[in-house]
């Protein structure tokens, strides 16, 4: 564990009113590692996402980003948008978030919009077809080209994306995210729905991405086979609060760990998880 | 001060009946968080209503002027709680989880309808009634101005506030109200209590409705007139009142229809007659770019 | 929501007609007051006159329609459950592209079959200018799925901007043209910028009390508008500068002279009838490239889901506001052709009616669909012409279909959705493997 930091989030407190959803959260995302937020329902997980991705304005605290070109950038100045565009930051969503009528293809494009509607030239170019654009349309397609093929979705790149299976839109959403070029890709569990089969074929995705194209990977998941399997590092957060962070082994024998998982006696809903 | 004072006075009764709309806008989006576009018009169709019912009162010599103005209330409730519920049933229930364009454009085809509807039906020319309620009260005189309240004013005040308190308990206190209020929070997790969902709306819009009505009939008592097309400013203002006052909050409802109401009446008594449906529209801007909670509500926060 | 869906079965003949009667029986509650009684001015006073029979009527009709829906729909039921479900492949684009073509052919031929036949070009003139708004509006409401329901504001800017320009500074239509549309853009973004970062309904209503008030400063502003009288003699567009007058001022040529022709008002009829396909057939070709390009694949990925949109580092006000300036520029661009054509605008021609005309285009065509837009304007224009009865019954029955096609098929009567790009230009359509 001794990688440079990509990510590191300091004190990061987050109310809603009365609600502290995130209470002085401080973690680190080293760069090029797969890094996992785990905990029960509720104790803040997507509320941490939705503070690094822009949608919520932290209360206290800062996120700083070392971008491998940028150098640093504190995200929670950015907001909306921003941290996807400048900062490279992208994520997936819970309940996946595609364009529907759309077909995998042009999610995949729409992903790149940033990069083509600057080729346009506010569509000038593009109304014209002037080489520029038409130049910038093949490398962004070439770029969806690649992750389709990874993703094994080239053959249905035609099809609208909500007229596909539950699975293979979870594998879109990735495709889409990675579209964006990602310094950090957040996934919100991204096995959530997916049977044992399509599970571990997310495994061998993740490790791949991360070991092959070094992208860092902070994911949020409750599927134990996934997390670990996969995690160089994981976060245990429970009411907001970190209770635990290390490898996958150390966070298996810890016991506040246990605790928040088991409860006080109801063993069977955690133990086969957190074993498994 | 006199005619400032009276302005406060014609501001307050207009305010009332705005109020009264108001709160059908937002109780509905309250329970399905969408924009009744075709609130207005249930209100205009509760005014000709009125008209009718008082022409068939006078026919029938009935000149007991609280027996009058009750059956009418009653019958113009009635009836427009019919239009409120067919209206829900017919234009939104079928589009429930579809879309979000859908039932805003279902809900303008409605109020075309509507409005179209009472035009062929009832004729396009502006319907006059004869005064209801004639006098009032006269509060103050000075050399060149009287101030006066009238009685359609304070009847229309002292109903409001009557149907606001009876209101009120109807939404804190009663079965009916605690069920309303938890499909506002979660219609899921309601349905899977036994609470029969679409009941609720339904009711939910058949209330919208009868203080729409209520409010149809005193306008049609204060101003004497009505015509097809009342419903779509009326409808504007109500609905710049809802979100003035928090939309989704009932008693920001009232508060916001008493602003618009006073702002309404003193933009045309000082700056100018013409241009007083502008004032409420920049309200209507301002208060969505500023605070788009309103007054009492609470902020939304978006749901990732 | 809790859109739970019970497949019903096919019903007995009594629960049919237990159903109908309910439906009845709601029909008479609503009836009574509209139908069954009306107030009618006698002397002064007014008078309550009873209409029974056509109360009786109206909730016979009702009873009958509810039952034979209800039979029909079962029958639909039973045999759609009776057949397995068959993959058909959908033959809809190509469809819609050989009525396209067969669409444009005859219009472009209409004026050499119908050249003595002023009505019938006036009035495919005006389906045209619907057409233009169509799909202009098209843009907001179809692609980037923003209600806008005061669009006949930003078509009222445009014919303004020509008629002011005209009599102030004395400019032609097509020195106008562009500034207009650049005017109508301006506006669009003026109101969109403060008010497109709010939810859908909220700017669909903002848009509703904005065309209102435009029509308001229309009508009282005198100084600038001219009022309710409008303003008159509008100039008539020329033809590279030769104009469609009997007798051209000293020194000029008019198109008849220039040509040798005898002079002929229909001349000036094709004319501005070519005139506004063109105008038209150069929307569509601008609307449908911009929707291949990031703009227009932004504008529907908004409308499939904003949220998704700024995770992907969108700026989601900036897409809004372009394709709200574009739709604005389009009507004014219409507008313009509009008071070029009349020769006189008044507050009269940009009310909330007109607004809603031009969304119901869009609507029952299918939102984004170009040619549903076509036929949608050409239901809505000649509908009126088919006589009295008819033109009185239009918007109604437009708010009628509204409800219905949300209802029953959302994505309008033409939806049908071609991909923007393709992986496989060759391959229509590829199975998961």
């Amino acid at each position: 564990m001794s990688s440079a930091t990509l990510l590191s989030v300091e004190n990061l407190t987050m109310r809603f009113g009365g609600l502290t959803a995130i209470d002085d959260l401080s973690v680190s995302v080293p760069a090029g590692k797969i890094t996992a937020i785990i905990g029960p329902n509720g104790a803040g997980k997507t509320t941490f996402f939705n503070c690094l991705t822009g949608f919520y304005k932290p209360t206290t605290g800062s996120v700083r980003l070392v971008h491998p070109k940028k150098g640093e950038m504190r995200l929670e100045t950015l907001t909306g948008h921003r941290v996807a565009r400048d900062a490279q930051v992208v994520r997936t969503f819970q309940n996946i978030r595609l364009f529907p009528k759309m077909t995998v293809l042009e999610n995949l494009i729409v992903a790149q919009h940033n990069f083509l509607q600057e080729a346009s030239r506010f569509s000038i170019a593009g109304i014209f077809r002037l080489p520029g654009y038409r130049k910038a349309e093949a490398e962004a397609l070439k770029t969806a080209a690649h992750w389709l093929d990874r993703l094994g979705l080239t053959g249905i790149a035609d099809v609208a994306a909500g007229d596909l299976p539950y699975g293979t839109q979870r594998r879109i959403e990735i495709a889409r995210a990675l579209c964006v070029d990602p310094v950090l890709l957040c996934l919100d569990e991204p096995a959530a729905g997916l049977n044992p089969r399509e599970s571990a074929e997310l495994n061998t995705l993740l490790l791949s991405l991360c070991r092959e194209e070094g992208i860092a990977i902070l994911l949020i998941e409750h599927d134990m086979s996934v997390v670990m399997n996969v995690s160089d590092h994981i976060c245990v957060l429970n009411y907001g609060r970190k209770i635990a962070e290390g490898t996958p082994e150390e966070i298996r024998n810890d016991p506040q760990v246990i605790k928040a998982y088991l409860g006080e006696d109801d063993e069977e809903t955690a133990s086969g998880g957190i074993a498994a | 001060m006199a005619y400032a004072l009276q302005q406060l006075i014609n501001g307050l009764t207009l305010g009332a009946v705005y109020g009264l709309i108001a709160i059908g806008y937002t109780m509905v989006y309250g329970i399905i968080g969408m924009i009744n576009f075709a609130h207005g018009d249930i209100f205009m169709v509760s005014a000709f209503i009125a008209v009718t019912a008082f022409t068939l009162l006078a026919a029938f010599d009935i000149t007991s002027l609280p027996l009058a103005i009750t059956a009418v209330l009653i019958t113009a409730i009635f009836f427009t709680s019919a239009y409120g519920w067919a209206v829900e049933r017919m234009a939104y229930r079928p589009l429930r989880g579809s879309t979000r364009l859908a039932p805003l454009i279902s809900a303008i085809g409605m109020s075309i309808f509507l409005q179209n509807m009472v035009q062929l039906t009832q004729g396009a020319r502006v319907k006059p009634i004869p005064p209801v309620l004639e006098g009032g009260i006269e509060l103050w005189r000075t050399a060149d101005f009287t101030v006066q309240v009238s009685w359609t004013q304070i009847m229309i005040v002292l109903v409001t506030i009557v149907l606001m308190v009876a209101f009120t308990w109807l939404i804190t206190q009663t079965a009916f109200g605690r069920q309303q209020r938890a499909c506002e929070q979660d219609s899921t997790m309601t349905a899977l209590l036994g609470i029969n969902v679409d009941r609720t709306i339904s009711a939910t819009f058949m209330l919208g409705a009868a203080l729409a009505a209520v409010a149809g009939v005193m306008v049609t008592v204060y101003y004497g007139v009505v015509d097809f097309f009342i419903g779509f400013v009326a409808g504007i203002k109500a609905f710049t009142a809802a979100v003035l006052g928090g939309i989704g909050s009932l008693p920001g409802a009232m508060l916001g229809g008493l602003i618009i109401g006073l702002i309404e009446a003193f933009w045309a008594a000082y700056l100018s007659p013409e241009y007083k449906d502008v004032a409420t529209f920049a309200i209507l801007i301002l208060v969505l770019m500023f605070r788009p909670s309103g007054l009492l509500g609470r902020p939304e926060v978006e749901k990732v | 929501m809790s859109a739970v869906i019970i497949a019903r079965h096919a019903r007995t003949p009594a629960e049919r007609f237990k159903d109908a009667a309910w439906v009845a029986f709601i029909a008479l509650l609503l009836g009574i007051p509209m139908v069954g009684l009306t107030t009618v001015d006698e002397g002064g006073a007014l008078a309550v006159h009873t209409r029974f029979g056509m109360l009786g009527a109206f909730v016979g009709a009702s009873f009958v329609g509810r039952f034979i829906f209800r039979w029909i729909m079962d029958q639909v039921r039973s045999r759609r459950a009776a057949k397995p479900a068959v993959v058909k492949v959908d033959r809809t684009p190509q469809a819609i592209k050989v009525i396209g073509w067969a669409v444009l052919g005859a219009s472009i031929a209409l004026p050499i079959v119908f050249s003595e036949n002023r009505y019938v070009i006036d009035t495919a003139t005006t389906v045209l200018i619907y057409v233009m708004l169509g799909w202009g509006l098209n843009v907001v409401v179809g692609l980037a799925g923003l209600l806008d329901l005061g669009y006949v504001a930003f078509y009222a800017v445009g014919a303004y901007t020509y008629a002011l320009l005209f009599s102030h500074f004395g400019w032609t239509f097509w020195e106008a043209l562009p500034v207009a549309g650049a005017m109508a853009a301006t506006f669009g973004i003026l109101l969109g910028y403060p008010i497109l970062r709010l939810r859908g309904d909220y700017l669909a209503i903002v848009t509703l009390g904005f065309g209102e008030i435009i029509r308001v400063i229309l009508v009282n502003w005198t100084e600038l508008s001219n009022g309710p009288n409008g303003i008159g003699s509008i100039p008539r567009p020329t033809l590279f500068g030769l104009p469609f007058d009997r007798n051209p001022a000293e020194g000029t040529q008019s198109f008849a002279t220039f040509f040798g022709l005898d002079f002929s008002g229909m001349h000036r009829i094709i004319f501005l009838y070519y005139l506004i396909l063109v105008l038209a057939l150069l929307t569509n070709v601008f609307v449908s490239r911009l929707r291949k390009l990031p703009v227009g694949r932004a504008w529907e990925a908004l409308r499939e889901d904003e949220i998704a949109c700024k995770a992907m580092g969108m700026n989601v006000t900036n897409v809004k506001l372009s394709a709200f300036a574009i739709g604005a520029m389009l009507g004014g661009f219409a507008g313009v052709f509009f008071a070029a054509r009349q020769g006189f605008i008044s507050p009269e021609s940009f009310t909330f009616t007109e607004s809603a005309t031009i969304l119901a285009i869009v609507v029952l065509g299918g939102m984004g669909s170009q040619l549903g837009v076509v036929l949608a304007a050409l239901v809505l224009v000649l509908l009126p012409e088919l006589g009295r009865n008819f033109s009185e019954y239009r918007m109604l029955m437009f708010g009628a279909a509204m409800v219905l096609i949300m209802v029953w098929k959302p994505g309008g009567l033409l939806a049908s959705r071609e991909p923007t790009i393709r992986l496989n230009k060759a391959v229509t359509a590829g199975g998961e493997a």
